[in-house]
C-alpha cells in the first residue's frame, strides 16, 4: 500500500573509509607529565617500518592531556636498546620518563620490544615484548601508550578502544547518513552502515562486539542491533511511533529503550532473550534517553515531567523517579561516569547547550565546554575525557574535554559533519 | 455506489467524535488527552463534517491544501488558531477522500539533545493529528513520525533558520 522512493542505500559489511577523523589539541594542560618516547629502531628490511609506533605512542600520550612528549628534534639521543641509554643526557632537558624500543620482521611476524625508564632513578620501569602480524602493529603501538599511561598515572589506559559517530554529507535535500567506528585516535575508520534516511543513537554492547542504534531507513524510527565483526544485523524493536535511545544494561541482556506505543515517550527496558518490555515510567510528558548506571540498578533519563527537560533517576526494576538536577532549565541526554559517581550532560542556560558535569556526591555542577550547540558526552571507558559533538563554523565536528575541564581537542572530518560520538567500553 | 457508501460512514462517525467531544470527559475523550499532547486549547469546536472542503484539488497551487507546513514556537507543540483554521480545511478533504493516506512528520530545531527532540517533533505530530481526527479524519489515514532534528528544512543556525526547522510537515502519500 504505501509507496516510499526506494531510495536507501545499505552497506552491511564493514569496509574502511577513507576520511580519518583528525585530532588538533586546542586547550593544553599544565603540569603535564613530561616523557621522551624516542624512535624505535628498525631492523627488518628496507625502508622504513610498516607503522611509526613511537609516533603513534606519543600521539596517544599528548592526546590524554597528562603527557607532554618531547618533539622529536628535541630529543638528546636516539638510543634503541637498553645498554645505549646515558640518564644523565636525559636529567639535563628535565625529562621524568624515557621510552625506547625496536621493530624487527621475520616473514610476515613482527617482533616489538619497548622499555620504560624512570630517568631520575636510572632504572627501567617497565619492558615488553610482542609479535604480531602487520594489521596488529597500530595495537600494539595503542597497548605501548596504556601500559605507560597506567604505569606513571596509576588509571588504567583508554588508547585501545573505539568510537562510533554519525556522519552527514550532502545537500539538505540530498543528505547521506554514516554510522562509523574508528580507533580511538581517529584511524581506521570504518563504514557500519550508509543510509540515506536519519541513522542515530549509537550504543556500544558491554563487550565492545555489538552496536544498537535507530534507523530510519523504513521511513520510520526502528531499533537494530549489529554485529562489528561480521556485520550481521538484526531488527529489533518496530512498534508505531518513536522506537529510541537504546542504552545497554551494564550485563549485557537488556536493553533500555524509549517507546511511544502506548501514546507518548515512556522508557522501557527490553529483555533480549526473551524480548519480554518493561515499562519504567508513566508520565504524561516526555520521558527519553535512559542510560544505566553501571552497577545496573538504576536508569537515569531525561523528562519534562516539572515543565522543562530534567534528569532522573528510576530503579531498573521499577519504582519511583528521583529527579537529580535542579541547575539551568535544561538538562537533557546523560552519560554516566564508568564509576558511577558523575554524570555528563546536555546544560541549556543563558542561550547556551553546553557540556556539564555532575558530582554526585557533592551535588556539585561544573560547566565543561564554551560551545553554542555542545551535545552528545561520553564518557571514556576510564573516565578521564568526555567526547562531544560541537560546532565549528557552519560544520559539527566532535571534541574532547577532560573530566575537570583543564584539557581541550578537536576531532574533525576532513569533509562533512560528524555528530553522536559514543566511546566505546574497554571490551572483551 | 462505493464511494457514497463510505461517505456515509464517514459523516455518521464523525457524529459520533461530535458527540463524545462537545460532553467533555467521556472515555473518549480522555483517550485523546492520553495521546501526550500538552497544547491545551489547541482543540478546536465546530467545523466538524467539512466536506465542503472536498472541492479543493490537492494539486491547486491555490488552494489552501497547498500549504503543508505547520509551524511552532521553541520547545512547544502547540498549534496558533491560524494554523487551526488551515487543518481543518485538511481535514475537510481527508474526510472526503477516506482512502488518502497521510504521513505527520515532526521536526525541531537543533538546540538541546537529539533523543528528546525525536520526542519532541513526536509530540508535534500528535498535536497535528489530534486536531485532523477531531475533525473526522480517521486514525488509520495518520501516520506520525518524528526526525527530531535530524531533517532540517534549513540548514545553519540563529532564529531565521530554527524558525523553519521547528515545524510538522503532512505529506499527503502519491504525492
Amino acid at each position: 500500500m504505501r509507496k516510499f522512493g526506494l531510495i536507501l542505500l545499505l552497506l552491511l559489511a564493514v569496509r574502511p573509509a577513507f576520511s580519518a577523523l583528525t585530532i588538533e589539541i586546542t586547550r593544553g594542560v599544565e603540569g603535564a607529565i613530561p616523557i621522551a618516547v624516542v624512535p624505535f629502531g628498525w631492523s627488518g628490511g628496507s625502508g622504513a617500518a610498516p607503522e611509526n609506533i613511537s609516533a603513534i605512542v606519543s600521539a596517544d600520550l599528548n592526546r590524554s592531556g597528562r603527557f607532554e612528549a618531547l618533539p622529536d628534534s628535541d630529543l638528546v639521543a636516539h638510543p634503541t636498546e637498553g645498554s645505549q641509554v646515558q640518564f644523565q643526557n636525559w636529567r639535563m632537558v628535565n625529562v621524568d620518563n624515557l621510552v625506547i624500543g625496536k621493530i624487527s620482521a621475520a616473514g610476515q611476524q613482527y617482533s616489538v620490544q619497548f622499555q620504560l625508564f624512570d630517568v631520575l632513578r636510572g632504572n627501567q620501569v617497565a619492558g615488553y615484548s610482542f609479535n604480531v602480524g602487520r594489521q596488529e602493529l597500530r595495537r600494539v603501538a595503542h597497548h605501548i601508550s596504556d601500559l605507560i599511561y597506567e604505569k606513571l598515572t596509576g588509571e588504567r589506559g583508554a588508547f585501545n578502544t573505539q568510537i562510533a559517530y554519525v556522519t552527514t554529507s550532502g545537500s539538505t535535500a540530498n543528505k547521506t547518513y554514516t554510522l562509523m567506528v574508528a580507533d580511538s585516535d581517529g584511524y581506521n575508520p570504518q563504514t557500519i552502515l550508509t543510509s540515506k534516511e536519519p541513522l542515530m543513537s549509537p550504543t556500544w554492547s558491554p563487550d565492545a562486539g555489538q552496536l544498537a542504534y535507530v534507523s530510519f531507513e523504513n521511513k520510520t524510527a526502528q531499533i537494530y542491533i549489529q554485529e562489528l565483526g561480521t556485520g550481521t544485523r538484526r531488527k529489533l524493536i518496530s512498534f508505531k511511533g518513536i522506537n529510541g535511545a537504546p542504552s545497554w544494561s551494564p550485563n549485557g541482556r537488556s536493553l533500555a529503550v524509549t517507546l511511544s506505543r502506548d501514546g507518548n515517550p515512556e522508557i522501557y527496558t527490553l529483555d533480549l532473550k526473551s524480548n519480554a518490555l518493561k515499562r519504567l515510567t508513566n508520565s504524561a510528558g516526555i520521558d527519553t534517553e535512559p542510560v544505566w548506571t553501571p552497577d545496573g540498578n538504576s536508569i537515569v533519563f531525561t523528562s519534562d515531567r516539572g515543565g522543562s527537560a530534567q534528569l532522573y533517576r528510576v530503579p531498573a526494576g521499577g519504582g519511583q523517579a528521583r529527579r537529580l538536577t535542579f541547575e539551568g532549565k535544561y538538562n537533557a541526554g546523560a552519560d554516566i561516569s564508568p564509576d558511577g559517581r558523575k554524570i555528563a550532560m546536555v546544560h541549556g542556560a543563558g542561550g547556551g547547550y553546553r557540556i556539564a558535569v555532575l558530582d554526585l556526591g557533592s551535588g556539585n555542577l561544573r560547566v565543561l565546554t564554551d560551545g553554542q550547540q555542545d551535545e552528545s558526552p561520553s564518557f571514556s571507558p576510564n573516565g578521564s575525557m568526555i567526547i562531544y559533538a560541537t560546532g565549528s563554523g557552519s560544520r559539527e565536528v566532535l571534541a574532547a574535554v577532560s573530566v575537570d575541564g583543564s584539557f581541550r581537542q578537536r576531532l574533525s572530518l576532513q569533509a562533512g559533519n560528524v555528530r553522536e560520538p559514543v566511546w566505546s567500553p574497554f571490551g572483551k | 455506489m462505493k464511494y457514497n457508501m463510505s461517505r456515509l460512514i464517514v459523516v455518521g462517525l464523525i457524529a459520533v467524535l461530535a458527540g463524545c467531544s462537545s460532553k467533555g470527559g467521556t472515555k473518549d475523550d480522555v483517550a485523546v488527552e492520553d495521546r501526550g499532547t500538552t497544547a491545551d486549547g489547541a482543540v478546536t469546536s465546530g467545523a466538524y463534517g467539512s466536506s465542503d472542503f472536498s472541492s479543493y484539488s490537492l494539486n491547486d497551487p491555490n488552494s489552501p491544501l497547498a500549504r503543508r507546513v505547520i509551524y511552532f514556537e521553541y520547545d512547544s507543540a502547540e498549534i496558533t488558531s491560524g494554523d487551526q483554521d488551515l487543518l481543518v480545511q485538511h481535514a475537510g478533504y481527508l474526510v472526503a477522500n477516506p482512502g488518502q493516506h497521510i504521513t505527520l512528520e515532526g521536526n525541531t530545531d537543533e538546540r538541546g539533545s537529539r533523543e528528546y527532540n525525536i520526542a519532541l517533533g513526536d509530540r508535534r505530530g500528535l498535536s497535528v493529528q489530534r486536531i485532523l481526527e477531531l475533525n473526522g479524519v480517521l486514525p488509520e489515514q495518520i501516520t506520525v513520525v518524528s526526525y527530531g532534528e535530524e531533517k532540517p528544512a534549513a540548514e545553519g543556525h540563529g532564529d531565521a533558520v530554527w524558525r523553519l526547522n521547528r515545524r510538522v510537515e503532512i505529506v499527503y502519500q502519491g504525492q
